[in-house]
Order: structure tokens, then C-alpha cells, then sequence
């Protein structure tokens, strides 16, 4: 009797703890709310199949437990039941996959206006970059990065060389427009992550790879490394600032271009040498 | 050619009799099974203690062997996982932790738990004690390679240990061992600690192959006379297609570690594209990360199924049997273990949703995933339409069968939502991956283990184990391993990311510090607890009480040898003849509510068995 009870009780306790938990998702900032709606449908389905098979458990272990004068059914199969079982399954897990499907296909297409940002990843920390005026980034390679050149762009490459460049693990953002984010690492895996985004992407060192959000909340926001990058993975944070248009433009503005960095190592070498003759 | 068909006639014949149920009809062929068509193996019996225990070939002793090898593991990993808890929970008491002792420990207790000890135990264990007994053979058939596979599995786990004593360490890339960083300096353990985790690897799978061809095999060549296919125990079917899919899944992990070790040791590429470390390019270039992860997954989902199959078997067989009542869609459960099986191969990248993998796969293998949903589902159904009107022993095995329903059912639907590509994208490296994960093949296949620890002990020992002693372990294990792994859920979905050594003070993962407080002290209880069970076997050999043969009144052949426990060879002089299905249980006309599988349907010709 009791070992019935105690299950009971534990049912009825996970489903008190999921409406009165203290912990639940941290308020999204992003347009992926799509991702928290598929979220909550899958609890109430999932949830209820968890509730009514466990009830359904429960209901068994105290109706037929064991009595030495009665005997248990024998009944080896039920096809009508069965088949009854199998397609009301097959129909909820359709009707849980759809929307899943639908927000991917949202999530793997990116919306043409959507501003490129370049992550750069490292162990352990971030950089970034953005497209100058002529909106296109330039190209890199790994080789190239250097004191001079901190994210490898090729030099000959002309869409390069108004690129901003933001050496510093905090990046601004601009509220409410969309964001394709270019991941790319110089040594291991690593993931930028920002759990009011809700959305992530590994970083792949050898190859570039992208996904996009768009911003809606003002705010600043913690950047984590979400995939596992050697000693130093939980220390490896960042920030994001998301500004309104007038604040982001005044931001964007005081930032340098690669031309001018060049420029400025260029005249740092040249004092440099000068130095060193005298 | 023509003889088999005579036989099989006849043999249908039987059956037609058997449903009639009507006395009076009965075919004098009601009896008839097919004649051995190969003569008898010829045993090696041992001749010095030597033989006998250590370099032993009844598959009885290698099974027990395993088992205790793997236990061993299995209590090197709960200690890994106490720090691992002591460090998140309380860091002001762990201060002798740094950050590369904690990564060696989430490293070294994932993949101990997985591979060593939870594989180990289901198809090293319980394959070699159960298999020959239940298909009715005298051993396996390659009783020395048998041998050997144990032996090779030992060196393994020797080798897996001696890594915490090299300097550096053992590895700390994570049980996924991506690549670039598990080899580049940065990871803890990235010299010689990363090389005796691959070696070790390597000589697992060897040993593992040696093994898994001598289970398939003696389930499909050795099983004894009447044994058909579909009179096979449940947990014969889970740990025959789990072995099928570890014989197609290992090898890939053996490539990916050879692989690997080549990059590591040579300066090859496979894995490693150009890096820039230090300041430095370092001598790779070209190689691709992303195949690992494919290799590493393409083994590392069936490997899933290849702890959670033989599970399902077993708990199948104990369901039915504790509830006296036949398992419910006998034929359905052999279909959904095979299906799962099968489907198993084409789910793995849902691993990899967010791993940089062209995104287009997602729509491919979130399908495949949720359509696996179906037949597990199915299996769920089944174990409680089993417990459906059944008369049902609540002792302690069947606590923990109950056990293993409500954590695999809760761990099976968070896996709907990882498995459903974009639902993954918020959770996927949180959290909420952990308590998964944990649900579902760590605890549920742990409840399994338990379960039919007290189930089989009185055959492996002769001797029954203290009910009491068990509930309290029942108890405190499930309760326990249900209040660490239930709110854990909740961290995921704060969206704080799984292996982090410290938190620091990001505002929305300061509300979990409670809670990792209290789950770092229900893991010490849990923990703790399972030292009742060995606290139970050490007390139950010295002063147990006897077991009678087939005390919970089981049908399957293990309960029907000549002695108990089984000596070599198992079934005296003449090996049983099997005239139906395991689960004749409570037929109605029956005196008992059990009829053994040795049971011939003129012995019981008065009962109205449906399924033979």
C-alpha cells in the first residue's frame, strides 16, 4: 500500500515543483521566443504522458498487488490496443516535431539584412568584427594574424580593409536588427553563447560557422563559452551591449578600421626604427 | 532441405493443439521437438585453482569476474563524481581542487560510468552469467576467447587507471575527447594521460569484440532444442541486438582513437586543421574536427542503446515475472528492441545540432530521432499493460523495476526535447543535458542493475539477500538520484552551461547556488548508499538464509539446472528441451501460475495456453 503512496507523492511533487519553481528560464532578449513556445508545448505533451503513465503505474501497484488467492490475467497481446497505442504516439510525436522543424528552418535561414558580425575565438577569449562601409567582410586565414593584424585578414583582399575592428571581449549590438553571427576559431572548439539569445553555434577552428538573431531588449548581456575548450572553458566570458540606433552609431563611430590599425603599427615600426637608429 | 519442412510442419501442428485447449484431442506429436542437429560441445574442465577462478573459461565465473571488475570501476567513478559534486556544491571545502583535477574528474567518471562499467556489466556481466543459462548451452562457444575477452578488458581498466598516475595526469578533455583541444596542451593531461585513455580504448573494443561475436553466436547456434527464436527470454533479445550493435558501432571508435593517436603521436591531420597556439602555427593543417565528432557519435549513439537494450530486456523479464503475469505484446517487444537497434545507426548527429555540421542535417536527424520515440514508447506501454491486472510481489526487485519505469519515463521525454533540433539550440551544453542524460542511462539502467542484482543473486550465491537491507536501498538511491536529477532540469533552462569549474557571479546563476548545495548533498547520500548493497552481499554469504531452486517461481531455463548455483556445464547430463515461451504465467486451468519453459503440453494439457 504504501510503495504505491510514496509514488504518488513523487509524481505529485515534480508537477508542484514545476509550477512553483523559483527556477525557470532567464528572460529572453532575442526573437527566438519560438524556441521557448516549442519548449512549453513539449512540457504540457511530454509532461502529461510522464504524469498519466506514472499515475497509470501508481493505479496498478495498488489495485493488484499481490494476493496469494487470486490469479493474474493472461492475456499475451492485444493488437486492437496496441495499434490504438502506436498511432496516438506517432501522432503526438508529429505534432511535437512540426513546430521544431518550422523554428529550424527559420534558424537556418538568415534573414537578408541581417548585420555580419566576425567572432573570433581563442583559448581563452573573444574578439570581433564588423563589416566597414562597404558592408562585406574580408577574408582571412590564420597564418596571416599578427601583432599588426589581429584577425588575419588578407591584406590584398579590398573588402578588408575598412573592416572595424574590436579587440576586446565586448561587443555592441543594435536593438532590433538582426544579427548573423560568423564564428570562427584559431585553435579548438568554443561556442558563444548569451542565454537571453537562446541561441548558439560551435565555433570550428578551420572553417566558418554562423547563426543569427535579432536583439528586441535593451541591456547588457554575458557572453559563456558553451562548448568545452580546456582549463580555461568556465573563465572564457564576454559581454554584448545592446544599444539603441543613436547610442550604437555614436559607439560604431569611435571604433577603428584596419586601415588605421595598419596605419598606426605602420607608424609605431617607423618611430620604432627611428629609435633604434638613434 | 526436406527434413526441415517436415519438421517445421509438425511443429505447427503442435501448436494448432495447444490452442485448441479442448483434452481428449491431443496429437500423440504434441511432445515432438526437433532433434539436436549438432552433437554436444566438449567443456574444458579446469584442473587447479588457477583454471577455475582466474584464467577461467565457464562463462559463469567470467561473468562474475566482469561484474566485479566493472563495479570496481563503477565505485572509482561515484568517487569522481562526490568531488565533482563537492566543488560545485561547497568550493569553499574543496580547495586543494583546481580547475585540471576538476576536468579530470568529469573526464575520467564519464567515460568509466559509460564504457567500463555500465557496458561491461550488461554484456560482460550479465551477457556471460545469463546467456548460456537462458538459451539452455553448457557454455559459450568459444569458452577461451571468452576467457581472453575478460582478460583484455582487465588490461584496459588497468591501463585507464595507471593514467591517474602518469605525470600530467589522466585526460581532462571530456568524455567526447573533441578534438583539437584533447591533444594540444591547454587540456589537462594532453601528454601521456590522452595516449592511455586512446590505448585503453583500443584494448576495450578488442576484448569487447572477443566477447560480443561469442554472445551472438551462442544465442544463434547454441540455444537448445524447442528454443525458437521467439521463445527467447526478453533479455536475451536485449543483450543479442545490443552485442549486434556494438560489433557495428565499436569499430568506429576504434578508428577515431587510432586516428587520434596518430595526430597525437606522429603529426598527422585527421582531426587538426591549421592552429594558431601561443602565438605559434603549429605542424597540422587540413584535418577536420567535425569528423570526429561524427565517428565518436556514430559509436556513441548505439552505445546508448547498447547500455539501455539489455536493460530493457532484463527488466521486461523481471516485470513479468514479480508480477505473475506474461509480458504484454511479447512480439512487439522483440520488434521494438530490434527497431531501436536498427534506427540507432541513424540518429547521431543529434549530437551535433549546434557543432557547426551543415545545418541542413538537422531536419534529417531530428525526424529520426523522434521516430525512435515511437518504439520506446511502446516498450513503456507494454511494462505497465505487464503490471495491468497482474498479482504484483511488491518486494524489492520490483520496487526498483518501478524505479526504472518513472525515471526512464521522465529522462525519455526530456529526450524529446533535445532530440527536437531547435528545442536543442537553448539547451543543448547546459544543465538540462546532464539531468537527461543522467535519467536515462545513467540511473534508469542503474535501477535495471539492481533490480536484477536481487533478482539473480539467489542463483549466482544460492543464497537470498536481505529484503530489508534492499528496500532501504531501493529507497535512498531512487528518491535520492530522482531529487538530484529532476531539478537539475531547471539549471539547464536558467541556461547554465555544463562543464564549468566555477560559476563566478552571473546574476542568473546565482539563484542556483541552493540548488547545487542540496544536489551536491542528495549525491553524498546516494553515493553512500549503494555501500548497503555490498554491505548486504558481504553479510548474506556469511549468514544469508539458503535459496530453494527458482525461488520467485520463474519459468526461464537459468532456474531450472541441476544445482544451485549452476556448476560447469550447467545442466547435468542431459540439457533441457523447451517447449514454449518464458512467460506462461497464471494460465488459466494451470495449477501453478507458472509453467516452466521444460514443460511438454501434455503435462499441462488441460490449460488453455494462448502462445506457445
Amino acid at each position: 500500500m504504501h510503495v504505491g503512496i510514496i509514488f504518488l507523492l513523487v509524481i505529485i511533487g515534480s508537477v508542484l515543483f514545476h509550477i512553483f519553481t523559483p527556477w525557470y528560464w532567464t528572460d529572453i532578449a532575442s526573437n527566438w521566443g519560438g524556441m521557448d513556445s516549442t519548449i512549453t508545448l513539449t512540457f504540457w505533451v511530454g509532461g502529461g504522458v510522464f504524469v498519466a503513465v506514472c499515475l497509470f503505474m501508481v493505479y496498478c501497484v495498488l489495485r493488484y498487488e499481490h494476493k496469494e488467492d487470486r490469479r493474474a490475467e493472461y492475456k499475451p497481446e492485444d493488437k486492437k490496443l496496441e495499434k490504438i497505442l502506436t498511432w496516438a504516439t506517432t501522432f503526438g510525436v508529429c505534432a511535437l516535431l512540426a513546430p521544431g522543424l518550422i523554428i529550424w528552418n527559420q534558424y537556418v535561414n538568415v534573414p537578408k539584412n541581417a548585420l555580419e558580425v566576425d567572432v573570433m575565438a581563442w583559448q581563452w577569449g573573444w574578439q570581433y568584427r564588423l563589416p566597414g562601409a562597404d558592408g562585406k567582410l574580408g577574408t582571412t586565414q590564420v597564418r596571416n594574424i599578427a601583432d599588426n593584424n589581429p584577425f588575419g585578414i588578407n591584406p590584398d583582399d579590398p573588402f578588408g580593409k575598412d573592416d572595424v575592428m574590436i579587440e576586446s571581449d565586448v561587443i555592441n549590438l543594435e536593438n532590433n536588427r538582426p544579427v548573423k553571427i560568423l564564428l570562427r576559431s584559431v585553435d579548438v572548439l568554443h561556442n558563444w553563447y548569451v542565454p537571453q539569445f537562446r541561441s548558439k553555434m560551435d565555433a570550428v577552428p578551420g572553417t566558418v560557422t554562423f547563426y543569427w538573431f535579432e536583439p528586441n531588449k535593451v541591456g547588457e548581456y554575458e557572453v559563456l563559452c558553451a562548448e568545452y575548450c580546456g582549463v580555461g572553458h568556465y573563465a572564457m566570458r564576454g559581454g554584448v551591449e545592446v544599444q539603441d540606433k543613436a547610442d550604437y552609431e555614436v559607439w560604431l563611430g569611435e571604433q577603428e578600421t584596419f586601415e588605421q590599425l595598419s596605419a598606426r603599427y605602420e607608424k609605431l615600426n617607423v618611430d620604432g626604427n627611428k629609435l633604434a637608429k638613434k | 532441405m526436406s527434413d526441415e519442412y517436415d519438421n517445421n510442419k509438425s511443429y505447427q501442428a503442435q501448436s494448432s493443439e495447444v490452442l485448441d485447449g479442448s483434452a481428449g484431442s491431443i496429437n500423440p506429436d504434441i511432445d515432438y521437438v526437433r532433434p539436436a542437429e549438432i552433437p554436444e560441445q566438449d567443456l574444458y574442465h579446469a584442473h587447479s585453482f588457477i583454471e577455475k577462478w582466474v584464467f577461467c573459461q565457464d562463462a559463469k565465473v567470467i561473468g562474475v569476474q566482469y561484474f566485479l571488475t566493472a563495479a570496481f570501476t563503477g565505485i572509482i567513478g561515484l568517487i569522481l563524481s562526490w568531488l565533482m559534486r563537492l566543488q560545485l556544491g561547497f568550493p569553499e571545502l574543496a580547495g586543494f581542487m583546481t580547475a585540471e583535477h576538476y576536468y579530470q574528474f568529469v573526464t575520467m567518471h564519464g567515460m568509466i560510468m559509460v564504457v567500463y562499467f555500465l557496458t561491461a556489466l550488461f554484456l560482460g556481466g550479465f551477457g556471460n552469467y545469463l546467456i548460456p543459462l537462458m538459451v539452455g548451452a553448457r557454455d559459450m562457444v568459444f569458452p577461451y576467447v571468452n576467457m581472453l575477452s575478460f582478460w583484455m578488458f582487465f588490461v584496459a581498466v588497468m591501463v585507464l587507471m595507471a593514467s591517474f598516475f602518469v605525470p600530467g595526469g589522466p585526460t581532462g578533455a571530456g568524455w567526447t575527447l573533441y578534438p583539437p583541444q584533447t591533444i594540444l596542451e591547454g587540456t589537462p593531461g594532453s601528454g601521456t594521460g590522452i595516449l592511455l585513455m586512446l590505448i585503453s580504448l583500443s584494448l576495450f573494443v578488442i576484448g569487447f569484440t572477443m566477447g560480443g561475436l561469442n554472445y551472438m553466436i551462442t544465442i544463434l547456434q547454441a540455444r537448445t532444442r524447442g528454443m525458437t527464436l521467439m521463445r527467447m527470454p526478453l533479455t536475451v533479445w536485449g543483450i543479442f541486438t545490443a552485442t549486434v550493435l556494438a560489433m557495428l558501432a565499436f569499430p568506429a571508435l576504434l578508428v577515431s582513437a587510432i586516428m587520434m593517436t596518430l595526430d597525437k603521436v606522429l603529426q598527422t591531420s585527421f582531426f587538426m586543421p591549421t592552429i594558431l597556439k601561443a602565438g605559434e602555427v603549429l605542424e597540422y593543417g587540413g584535418g577536420s574536427p567535425i569528423l570526429f565528432q561524427h565517428l565518436f557519435w556514430f559509436f556513441g549513439h548505439p552505445e546508448v542503446y547498447i547500455v539501455a537494450l539489455p536493460a530493457f530486456g532484463i527488466v521486461s523479464d523481471l516485470i513479468s515475472v514479480h508480477a505473475r503475469k506474461n509480458i504484454f505484446g511479447y512480439r512487439m517487444m522483440v520488434w521494438a528492441i530490434v527497431g531501436i537497434g536498427g534506427l540507432s545507426f541513424f540518429v547521431w548527429a543529434h549530437h551535433m545540432y549546434v557543432s557547426g555540421m551543415n545545418p541542413w542535417f538537422g531536419f534529417f536527424f531530428a525526424t529520426t530521432t523522434l521516430i525512435i520515440a515511437v518504439p520506446t514508447a511502446m516498450k513503456v506501454y507494454n511494462w505497465i499493460l505487464t503490471l495491468w491486472r497482474g498479482n504484483i510481489r511488491i518486494n524489492t526487485v520490483m520496487l526498483w523495476c518501478l524505479g526504472f519505469i518513472v525515471t526512464f519515463v521522465n529522462g525519455g521525454i526530456t529526450g524529446i526535447f533535445l532530440g527536437n533540433v531547435s528545442v536543442d539550440v537553448p539547451l543543448s551544453d547546459t544543465y538540462f543535458v546532464i539531468a537527461h542524460f543522467h535519467m536515462v542511462m545513467g540511473i534508469a539502467p542503474l535501477m535495471v542493475i539492481m533490480g536484477a542484482v536481487y533478482h539473480w543473486f539467489p542463483l549466482v550465491a544460492g543464497k537470498m539477500l536481505n529484503e530489508t537491507l534492499g528496500k532501504w536501498h531501493f529507497w535512498i538511491t531512487f528518491l535520492g538520484a530522482y531529487s538530484i536529477y529532476f531539478p537539475m532540469h531547471y539549471l539547464g533552462f536558467i541556461g547554465v552551461p555544463r562543464r564549468y569549474f566555477e560559476m563566478y557571479d552571473s546574476p542568473y546563476m546565482t539563484s542556483a547556488v541552493g540548488m547545487n548545495e542540496f544536489i551536491s548533498i542528495a549525491a553524498f547520500i546516494v553515493g553512500a548508499a549503494q555501500f548497503i548493497l555490498v554491505f548486504n552481499i558481504i553479510k548474506t554469504l556469511k549468514t544469508g538464509k539458503k535459496a530453494e531452486q527458482n525461488p520467485w517461481k520463474a519459468n526461464s531455463l537459468e532456474w531450472y539446472t541441476s544445482t544451485v548455483p549452476p556448476e560447469h556445464g550447467n545442466f547435468g547430463d542431459r540439457l533441457p528441451v523447451v517447449h514454449r515461451w518464458p512467460y506462461d504465467f497464471s494460465v488459466p486451468g494451470a495449477k501453478e501460475d507458472f509453467i516452466p519453459q521444460t514443460t511438454a503440453p501434455s503435462e499441462v494439457a488441460h490449460t488453455e495456453v494462448e502462445k506457445t
